[in-house]
């Protein structure tokens, strides 16, 4: 791949960590090469018009499914990078739980490598133990030299509570940060979704959110023994948020959580439809659950957001509910859904996708501010376009996203990856 | 109602005025029953399908027979006849039938929500014969019929139903549909069968049930599933009988008008002593013959428009 | 006039407003007699005859025919109601409802049926109550008894007794009460 051109990005308003500062970008061999007004152009640059459009830093995404190996039916690193891609993401760090599972250095590169043509960089995320079989350690170590920054065994957690001590100790020498799917299998076991008013009224079996909590508890703790670095994902409870800011606020844990975009607008009420688009793990609580989280991410407990985008075919999906896998699309949604739901200023929706979600996955290329010599990933955003959401037309393989049809404000009108404009005014160019 | 309802998949679907309208409507075709030719042909040319995925041969022919006794042609598919294979996509098979050109497709599944997903992908009426542990709407309904029979109205009866309320579908539909027409309903049963939520529901609890049966118009109780005890939900069958069974020494505590009603299969020594379901104020065999009936009104109020 | 032809005549749950009387209440109680005088005198008598009246304006006036034919004769005849809504063939957005639960409490095998009711209009009412009669057992002969023929017949179903025949515009509406018979128009409430 021949080295990308100059690029200008012209009439936007460039935000970032920094602050926000109406200017062009100048983009030359893949680097940010001036940042002003008025900014001349080399002759043949391609010129981004960003007219009432805001010049940040690509999102990057902890927390996506990209199904490949094994599971190419529902997704591959190419279209879930395409998807990301038009969803502003610049980079995605993609989850371990395929088949094979991402547990050794050789299927780590396996993956990278099919990365090597993807939209995005996709960073890989390693398991935690063999075969996210919950019993043994996986070699961590040769895993983080292949470059490996975040281990979780992702789809479930680990049960075994002295094992996950051995893990998170074995960390520290390592420099990672271990990240948990917190569910307690056994609490959780044959629910398909928030055991609650409406699970009691549907007559479907449901976790309760201590499914979740114990788990964030348990880790909690362990983190504080070990001095390990974690991570949690998808937090889904009042009682979650309320967990990690009482250990944030003791100062005696190195830890991180994110959320998704779902659990920061839906609830267990869409169940009703026995849609099993909605059936998600963890599951869409209660209206109080998203309050809380919603209180979490404006008061800085929750450090990012991240999508979880699981893929499934539409068969899969259509099986009675307490059959059908869950998971929900969310790269392509999450930055509209964020500043269309969330009544948060700009730039903290941008924080929590963009730059905090970068220095938890240790990216140094990502996220970083708008400034001569920093790597070009970034995405132009027009926040007062108007968009409905057709999930016919979504470029991920899959069409399971909650928000279809829904009438979403905030569209990525440009993606720059390494200084090459991947998505010009809303369509892939390649 | 302005429009004839389209499906019949919960309760809460028909509201205390359609309720109202099955019921009285199940008295013409009480008569019908009874007849030398319980026969009529209100729905000739029509065709309903039976797609049962649960065994379960009584509902089955039930609404086979009323479907018959309306001159309705029949068709059924049920897993264990193997001509809906497991694994079969579901949408497929409801999709091949609609394809036919059926009329009304009445839906069994171990699944909550299976009907209203197959209502959503064929143009035929949809009657959800029982969902997992959601609803069964035409129990509920001749439930209210039988009770109507026996006492005329439900307005203000006591209703205590009793058991596993968690998993059970004919409680949560006899919740709805006894509280819509006035009945005030408790639930007896010890805490690990009871839903995790009860909030919104029109009931109250109990885990007394002596206390509750002293007081009691109708007592309805559900079936005791031996699977139960493998997920730790009661010590034992033993233990459950003795506080949630009506034995003989609980049946006496009754009011002489109360009723004793039980959605059937029996397991007899276990939520109902043997004897007590022989005698004078148990109305279970009425529900089952009331059972025809209902389910042709149901059949009828949803396909008696043009075609 | 029979509640099905008010509920289903446009404008749909309508009032019955009356423009002529056509019958006063002693008009009505003669044809009564003259009714019963004839079924006598066609059965020879009233022995192997019943009535059954068709729901709901023949109820009233199968009843009152029954009476009448017990107080001429000195016994008394079998009764028995019937709603044919199953049988009929005219269903219009939604299924009919039947008004109330057929009773016909004796075998007809054996008897003359005199089918009772109180207009006669398109005959397709009868056609459905011979349909629900056949049901019921096998009669040896059944015969119509209507107080009104107002015309309009699309189907060969002739009356053998009548009270009063009367000429209608198909979007008039003929109503028999206890206070006699009326003809006027259906407006909406």
């Amino acid at each position: 791949m021949s080295p990308p051109g100059a690029l200008v990005i012209r009439g936007g308003t460039v935000i970032d960590a920094t602050g926000r500062r109406e200017a062009d970008v100048l983009v030359v061999d893949g680097r940010v090469a001036a940042v002003g007004s008025g900014l001349e152009a080399p002759a043949g640059a391609v010129a981004l018009d960003a007219a009432g459009c805001l010049v940040a830093p690509g999102l990057v995404d902890l927390h996506a499914h990209l199904r490949e190996p094994g599971f190419e039916e529902s997704e591959t690193v190419e279209t879930g990078s395409r998807a990301a891609a038009l969803g502003g993401y610049t980079a995605v760090v993609a989850m371990p739980n395929t088949e094979p599972p991402i547990d050794t250095a050789a299927v780590v590169r396996h993956v990278l490598g099919l990365a090597a043509g993807a939209l995005c960089q996709v960073a890989v995320a390693g398991a935690i133990t063999v075969g996210r079989a919950g019993r043994q350690l996986a070699p961590m170590g040769e895993m983080a030299d292949a470059g490996v920054r975040l281990f979780t065994d992702d789809g479930s957690g680990v049960q075994d509570t002295a094992l996950m001590r051995r893990a998170m100790e074995y960390s520290t020498a390592l420099g990672v940060t271990l990240a948990q799917h917190c569910e307690d299998a056994a609490l959780a076991a044959g629910a398909s979704m928030h055991e609650g008013e409406w699970s009691s009224r549907l007559g479907v079996p449901g976790a309760p959110a201590e499914a979740e909590e114990l788990m964030v508890a348990r880790d909690l703790a362990l983190a504080r023994l070990t001095g390990a670095r974690l991570h949690l994902l998808h937090l889904s409870t009042a009682g979650s948020a309320e967990l990690v800011a009482r250990a944030k606020a003791t100062r005696s844990v190195a830890v991180t959580a994110e959320v998704a975009p779902h659990h920061l607008v839906l609830t267990d009420a869409e169940v009703a439809s026995y849609d099993a688009v909605f059936k998600v793990n963890p599951p869409l609580r209660s209206a109080a659950d998203v309050a809380a989280l919603r209180a979490a991410v404006a008061g800085g407990v929750l450090d990012a957001i991240a999508t979880d985008h699981a893929p499934h075919p539409q068969e899969a999906k259509e099986l009675p509910f307490d059959q059908a896998p869950p998971g929900m699309l969310g790269l392509e949604t999450a930055l509209a859904v964020c500043l269309t739901e969330l009544d948060l200023p700009v730039e903290r929706v941008l924080a929590l996708l963009s730059w905090q979600p970068a220095a938890i996955a240790g990216l140094d290329d990502q996220g970083g501010p708008v400034a001569p010599g920093s790597v070009a990933n970034l995405c132009v955003v027009d926040p007062a376009a108007t968009w409905v959401v057709d999930a016919a037309a979504s470029a991920s393989r899959s069409r399971n996203t909650p928000w279809a049809g829904r009438k979403l404000t905030g569209r990525v009108r440009h993606t720059v990856f390494q200084g090459e404009p991947l998505i010009v005014d809303g369509e892939a160019r390649r | 109602m302005t429009t004839a309802p389209t499906h019949l998949l919960s309760v809460a679907d028909l509201g205390a005025e359609g309720i109202d309208a099955v019921l009285k409507v199940t008295d013409n075709f009480v008569e019908v029953s009874a007849r030398a030719i319980p026969k009529v042909p209100a729905l000739r040319g029509r065709t309903v399908v039976s797609l049962f995925y649960e065994d379960s041969t009584r509902t089955r022919l039930s609404f086979e027979t009323a479907a018959r006794r309306l001159s309705a042609d029949v068709m059924n598919f049920s897993v264990a006849s193997s001509s809906v294979k497991k694994g079969e996509c579901l949408r497929d098979t409801v999709e091949t039938i609609d394809a036919m050109g059926v009329d009304a497709l009445v839906v069994r599944h171990g699944s909550a929500g299976v009907p209203r997903q197959v209502a959503g992908w064929v143009g035929a009426s949809v009657v959800n014969a029982g969902d997992g542990a959601h609803e069964h709407p035409t129990q509920a309904l001749l439930d209210c019929y039988t009770i109507r029979q026996r006492r005329g109205s439900l307005e203000g009866l006591r209703i205590a139903i009793v058991g596993d309320v968690k998993h059970s579908r004919v409680a949560r539909s006899g919740v709805l549909a006894f509280s819509a027409l006035g009945a005030e309903v408790t639930l007896v049963a010890p805490p690990t069968l009871l839903p995790p939520s009860l909030a919104g529901w029109p009931a109250t609890v109990s885990h007394d049930l002596d206390g509750v049966l002293a007081k009691a118009d109708v007592v309805y109780l559900l079936r005791m599933q031996s699977e139960r005890m493998t997920e730790a939900l009661l010590p034992s069958l033993r233990e459950y009988t003795a506080a949630y069974g009506l034995t003989r020494r609980r049946a006496a505590l009754l009011p002489d008008d109360a009723l004793v009603m039980h959605p059937g299969p029996l397991n007899r020594g276990v939520e109902i002593a043997a004897e007590v379901a022989d005698l004078p104020g148990s109305v279970i065999t009425a529900q089952v013959a009331n059972g025809v009936a209902v389910r042709m009104a149901v059949l009828y109020l949803l396909l008696g428009g043009p075609g | 006039m029979a509640e099905r032809e008010r509920a289903l005549a446009p404008p749909n749950g309508g009032v019955f407003v009356a423009r002529a009387e056509v019958l006063s209440a002693d008009g009505l109680r003669r044809a009564v007699t003259r009714i019963a005088h004839e079924i006598v005198e066609r059965n020879h008598g009233v022995a192997g005859v019943a009535l059954v009246g068709l729901q709901t304006g023949g109820v009233p006036l199968a009843r009152r025919l029954a009476a009448e034919l017990e107080r001429i004769e000195g016994q008394p005849v079998p009764l028995g109601s019937l709603d044919a809504t199953f049988y009929r063939d005219d269903i219009g957005l939604r299924p009919l409802v039947p008004e109330a639960v057929t009773d016909i409490g004796f075998p007809l095998d054996g008897l003359t049926v005199v089918l009772v009711d109180d207009v006669l209009f398109t005959g397709r009412t009868v056609r459905a109550a011979l349909n629900a009669l056949n049901d019921y057992g096998r009669a040896t002969a059944v015969q119509l008894a209507v107080m009104v023929d107002r015309g309009h017949r699309e189907l060969p179903i002739r009356p053998d007794y009548v009270g009063k025949n009367l000429p209608t515009r198909r979007d008039e509406m003929v109503d028999v009460g206890e206070a006699g018979v009326s003809i006027g128009s259906v407006v909406s409430r």
